[in-house]
């Protein structure tokens, strides 16, 4: 056993400490030391991976990673073919998840839990993100200085900014009466065989209800999903459940053992050895009452967020997520900041009802790297801003066509380029708000149609005008000739 | 479902007529937002954005940056620019912490369909609006 001195970051004082060993709090720990910025990383758990350790139960992920890609392995524009791994200047820290899957079966490009699992330990070897396990978060108190201090089981840590990346992973049931009588999502029992021949309601039609039902079609005799809001699958990419979990839905939708239904559930009550579950129905008003063996709740998760109440965090989403700032800081207690899937609290713009990649580690890895960066800065570290070579046009259509994270974060994070050729990534929500010299932002976005168009906005003598261009079907700006013209007039 | 999120829209007058089923599908189908004190939340000139109808706070409609409203809890803005698409003609500011529903652009016109007294209680108060703008130009 080794003694609390042996491992890192021993209690004491910090500019920055990131409480998490999941991808939130891995990237973060890397940005802030290719930044220079000292920090301590504490983690509950005894080894590197977060939610990804229990979750998703039966099904893979969601995201991809492609072992083979147009673009080379390890290169940035690979990041859009590899969604899973974290990102790093050294080579060999990169597509970390991609390579575990290289030694897999490859039948899918979407990992398993175990895969994601070694891809994240590879990722903190590889990296060299060091991480004191077995350390807790407890309780959180402001200094009268505006200092933060975390209470952990191994000490108190005193810092100026706190960087909260511990997922949303807090088990969170509606509501309902008589709910308390039956397990949430994250606490079913994984041995399928145990739903055979049973019949199951999941309440909820998100993502974790349809991973169950995929999961348990094989074995259940029928799977019933109840919530109040239909499934909408207008836009592929805007819909509320993946391409991957909607076998269930079509199942549904032709006819066979599972229904999905839109109701708002009144009360769920002990019948016989089951439950009968009373619901009122939404989008064809009614009364319904549906039984069954099981019911499970998979009505989400929330934030851990602890005492962070206590000093001013606010909350939306019922008390969910943290509201936030655009650069990730609570929008009501300063110092407090979060990585990984609570940045889904800084909305960003939701142009056209388009939300942000933030919920999951494609999106956040990339909120993640701007956190370190503004951080240092909030620091007072002087960090240089990288200037391009050669026309700023080019330089424009190159990004639209392979910047990885402004075409992972549709119309919240954007390219900005000062007339002075200084470059930089920065979420959209600051850049439209913000004073400062003439520059052109580049985005990439999408609508409600689901077409994608790269969208350039321009500031000038502090008002922000919007230039959208049209989209390509190769997706390739540096090539087209109208794409060239148009920037060219717009900067 | 949270039960003080629909109580809370339920004491909305927007929201006056609609059944309790009805209230939890809008709650878990729109997001709620929250804004700090001087956050823009309609940008003049910038499209895509939505309705707002404010659960907590105020709201100052700023033109050319001079005040042209305030708005409290249970009025809305962002209607007029995600019904006909058109940008905002003035910014929204929140002049304190700023607690709204969001309703994004794309989705105003189906919302409006599956509840109509909301569409109702919206005409009426746009209605009263534009009452008080004759009168005050009369």
């Amino acid at each position: 056993m080794e003694g609390i001195a042996d491992r890192p970051f021993p209690p004491g004082e910090y500019p920055v400490v990131v409480v998490g060993s999941g991808p939130g709090g891995l990237q973060t720990s890397y940005s802030l030391s290719r930044l220079g910025v000292e920090h301590a990383v504490l983690s509950q758990d005894d080894r590197p991976g977060g939610m990804f350790r229990r979750w998703p139960i039966f099904e893979r992920l969601l995201s991809w990673s492609e072992t083979e890609a147009v673009a080379a392995r390890g290169t940035a524009e690979y990041e859009l073919h590899d969604q899973n791994s974290l990102l790093a200047d050294e080579p060999g820290a990169r597509a970390c998840v991609a390579e575990v899957m290289l030694g897999g079966d490859r039948t899918y490009i979407v990992p398993t839990r175990a895969e994601m699992e070694a891809g994240m330990a590879a990722y903190a070897e590889r990296a060299g993100v060091a991480v004191r396990y077995g350390c807790s978060w407890e309780s959180t108190r402001r200094e009268d200085d505006g200092s933060l201090v975390l209470t952990t089981s191994d000490g108190e840590y005193r810092c100026r900014a706190a960087v909260f990346a511990l997922g949303v992973t807090e088990p969170w049931k509606s509501a309902i009466p008589g709910v308390e009588d039956v397990p949430h999502y994250a606490d079913v029992d994984r041995a399928k065989e145990r739903y055979a021949k049973l019949d199951v309601i999941v309440i909820g039609k998100r993502n974790s209800a349809f991973e169950l039902a995929d999961g348990l079609e094989p074995w259940a005799r029928r799977i019933v999903l109840i919530s109040p809001r239909p499934v909408d699958t207008s836009v592929v990419s805007l819909s509320t459940v993946r391409v991957r979990y909607m076998q269930p839905l079509e199942h549904h939708q032709i006819g066979g053992g599972t229904l999905a239904l839109d109701a708002a559930i009144e009360r769920i009550e002990r019948y016989g050895d089951g439950f009968r579950v009373h619901a009122s129905g939404t989008t064809r008003p009614g009364e319904l009452v549906v039984e069954a063996d099981v019911v499970i709740a998979a009505t989400g998760f929330r934030a851990p967020l602890r005492d962070l109440a206590d000093l001013g965090v606010a909350t939306v989403g019922q008390g969910r997520i943290p509201a936030l700032t655009p650069f990730w800081e609570s929008a009501t207690a300063p110092g407090i900041y979060f990585a990984g899937n609570a940045t889904q609290g800084a909305a960003g713009l939701r142009r056209h009802g388009v939300g942000s990649s933030s919920a999951a580690v494609h999106g956040f890895r990339y909120n993640a790297r701007l956190l370190a960066r503004h951080l240092a800065q909030s620091l007072g570290h002087d960090i240089l801003t990288a200037r391009i070579e050669g026309g700023r046009a080019e330089h424009l259509l190159s990004v639209l066509t392979t910047a990885p994270d402004i075409w992972t974060q549709k119309a919240y994070l954007a390219h900005v380029l000062a007339e002075d050729g200084s470059a930089e990534t920065v979420p959209l929500a600051y850049f439209v708000d913000s004073v400062g010299p003439d520059a052109v932002a580049a985005t990439i976005e999408m609508n409600a149609s689901g077409q994608v168009y790269p969208v350039l906005y321009r500031r000038r003598g502090g008002g922000v005008t919007e230039h959208v261009l049209p989209p390509h079907p190769l997706r390739d700006y540096r090539a087209s000739e109208e794409h060239r013209r148009e920037v060219a007039s717009i900067i | 479902m949270n039960g003080t999120e629909i109580e809370s829209l339920a004491r909305l007058a927007l929201f006056a007529g609609l059944s309790r089923p009805q209230l939890e599908a809008i709650t878990h189908a729109y997001d709620e937002e929250m804004f700090p004190e001087g956050q823009r939340i309609l940008r003049k000139g910038l499209t895509g954005a939505g309705l707002y109808v404010i659960l907590d706070g105020v709201a100052t409609i700023v033109l050319n940056d001079s005040e042209i409203a305030r708005l409290g809890r249970g009025e809305f803005f962002g209607e007029v620019s995600s019904l006909l698409g058109d940008a905002p003609t003035a910014d929204v500011v929140a002049s304190t912490a700023l607690r709204c529903l969001v309703i994004p652009e794309p989705k105003v016109e189906e919302f409006l369909l599956a509840n109509p007294p909301v569409a109702l209680n919206m005409l009426r108060a746009e209605a009263l609006r534009l009452s008080e703008t004759l009168q005050w130009k009369g």
